[in-house]
């Protein structure tokens, strides 16, 4: 097992350099002077020279390029020209609230998504099955910020059940509590509709196995047989293909946050587009990437630990 | 991967048969082509000019005069509904075609080379990968700045990896088949067997994938341009349409509404489209659906 995670995390390597590079690239697109750009029309020539300096377009490109590496990989992400504080001090100041959404969301996602997929597989081609079917589709189909929208307009301003913002900085835990309901659940039900598909289909192919048949020949009872011969078995490609999801939960979450008006790394995202503060938005998107990165060894990890057999791959 | 060696004749009959008899493509079908036509015939639809503004009527809800109300700048929002469905459809289309053409071009390559070539194509793609979707497309977006063409590029470019993947794998196995083997000897170049005798072995499964993203494209594209980054106005979006509303969501919700379900309507017809595609293609569903 050691050795498999060892050898995973020296494989993620070249994909991270080759990511920063990346990065690297998209940010020297902007048409013009960067400075320019950031400081706006009214900018004088002094300030523009020293902002040229203080993002070291003063160097050459190989010199911008390795000191933009070695400040990366040694976790430095930049400083936000805005407000003058580190990408991390700004993601960490507002993380816990980006955590709060986005782990509800994964435990709705996961208690409702994996009974209704296992129903829906033993019920299957019944009504139980067709009607999840449509769900997940329709539940698929919706980009969060409408389905955000469409909450904030039914609960929050029609039915006036939960407060039209998100969040209640001040409130006590129960207050925080109500007003995370709704976007929670927006993300949780897009998270549902995703898990019930792979739930469904992965324990579909379970089921045809021979050691199914043969537990149920030996009279093991019907819970037992679709809970530890089933749905344990069938939970591989769950864990995968969860975990391949990350990285749209991520972009779910943003646009949840703008519709709510929660603070957290969706309305940085936004004020960072908003001032131009190209240095804040390059941080956060390789801050971004080595999330992802670090949850695909996790889910591979995982994967191990779940399956016997990939750990001798 | 014996799916793959199937006669290429045989397949499209089967492909049609098994959606004939689908009822959820019917409905995704007929959807569709509902839309289309809505954006084709826009001109001749939209009950007035989507861009002429009327301070006189300012923010009025639906009545018989205005179907779907007006906005914040007295335009009626049934003919920039209509009107939207134009850059929606032409968005996700023209974002889909490219990814796809670069995509399969690049999977197709890297298969038949293999190598420090299939090395780097594939290290590529894990890079693409490693980027939340809509992240790089508010990027790469924000970085090109905001217009129609760099928002096409913008979606295109996070669309290609899924196609790279899905010509790489095939070409693998085809390439070492006795045809393109003969084609070999007799001399062809390696783009002429690329391009003739091997990539026409794998479009169906291409352009289902096509049909499954273009799904995506326009929820991208909506996302996009709700965050601002989409087409500037006044071009008529979904995604801006909203965008706008959302000021006004407490006192007129018609106006977050309609282009909700507008964009929603658009994305469910796609995927049930591109779903039962690829039920059809899939053998293993297939048969499970029967």
């Amino acid at each position: 097992m050691m050795q498999f995670a060892i050898k995973r995390l020296l494989l993620a390597i070249p994909t991270l350099i080759a990511m920063l590079t990346a990065v690297f690239v998209l940010v020297r697109l902007v048409p013009g002077d960067p400075a320019a750009v950031m400081l706006g029309d009214q900018a004088s020539a002094e300030s523009l020279s020293a902002m040229r300096t203080q993002l070291g377009l003063d160097q050459p490109v190989y010199v911008q390029y390795l000191q933009f590496l070695g400040d990366m990989l040694s976790g430095n992400f930049g400083v936000s020209m805005s407000s003058g504080r580190t990408v991390a001090q700004e993601v960490a100041l507002v993380l816990p609230w980006t955590l709060q959404l986005t782990l509800a969301s994964i435990v709705i996602g996961l208690i409702l998504g994996l009974p209704l997929g296992v129903w829906a597989a033993l019920r299957r081609n019944a009504w139980p099955d067709y009607l999840g079917r449509v769900l997940s589709l329709v539940g698929l189909s919706f980009p969060a910020f409408v389905s955000a929208i469409l909450m904030l307009l039914v609960f929050a301003i029609h039915l006036r059940w939960f407060p039209v913002i998100g969040s209640a900085v001040d409130g006590g835990w129960l207050a925080q509590l109500h007003a995370l309901a709704l976007p929670a659940f927006n993300l949780g039900l897009i998270m549902t509709a995703y898990v019930m598909r792979v739930t469904r289909s992965s324990m579909l192919g379970v089921m045809g196995e021979d050691y199914m048949r043969t537990a149920k020949a030996k009279g093991v009872p019907a819970m037992r047989l679709v809970l530890r011969h089933g749905l344990r078995n069938a939970l591989i490609p769950i864990v995968t293909v969860v975990g391949l999801y990350f990285g749209t939960l991520i972009g779910n979450s943003v646009l949840t946050e703008i519709v709510f008006n929660r603070p957290g790394l969706g309305k940085l995202i936004l004020g960072a587009l908003n001032t131009r503060d190209y240095s804040l938005l390059q941080g956060l998107m390789v801050v971004f990437a080595c999330c992802v990165i670090v949850v695909n060894i996790l889910t591979d990890l995982v994967y191990g630990l779940v399956d016997p057999r990939v750990k001798f791959k | 991967m014996t799916s793959l060696a199937a006669p290429l004749a045989a397949r499209p009959n089967g492909l049609w048969q098994a959606l004939a008899t689908n009822r959820m493509a019917w409905i995704g079908i007929g959807l569709l082509l509902l839309i289309i036509m809505i954006a084709v015939f826009a001109p001749l639809l939209a009950p007035y000019d989507p861009l002429q503004q009327n301070i006189a009527y300012r923010l009025e809800p639906p009545s018989a005069e205005f179907w779907l109300g007006t906005d914040s700048y007295g335009r009626d929002v049934l003919s920039r509904l209509i009107y939207g469905a134009r850059v929606s459809l032409l968005v996700g289309f023209v974002a889909v075609m490219i990814a796809m053409t670069i995509g399969s071009a690049l999977g197709v390559l890297a298969g038949y080379v293999g190598g420090v070539l299939d090395r780097f194509i594939m290290g590529l793609v894990d890079v693409l990968l490693s980027f939340p979707t809509l992240l790089l497309g508010l990027m790469v977006a924000a970085m090109l700045g905001a217009s129609l063409e760099n928002l096409i590029i913008a979606i295109a470019i996070t669309e290609i990896a899924p196609f790279v993947r899905v010509a790489r794998a095939p070409t693998i196995v085809l390439k070492q088949r006795d045809f393109v083997e003969a084609g070999r000897s007799l001399g062809y170049g390696p783009m002429r067997l690329m391009g003739i005798h091997i990539l026409p072995n794998m479009i169906s499964e291409v352009v289902v994938l096509g049909a499954l993203w273009m799904a995506t494209a326009i929820r991208t594209e909506a996302s996009l341009s709700f965050i601002g980054l989409g087409a500037p106005p006044p071009t008529p979006t979904w995604g801006s349409m909203i965008r706008e509303g959302f000021e006004n969501i407490l006192d007129a919700w018609w106006l977050t509404l309609c282009p909700s379900i507008a964009i929603l309507l658009t994305v469910l017809a796609l995927s049930l489209l591109g779903d039962a595609l690829r039920d059809a293609i899939d053998p293993k569903t297939r048969s499970e659906r029967s």
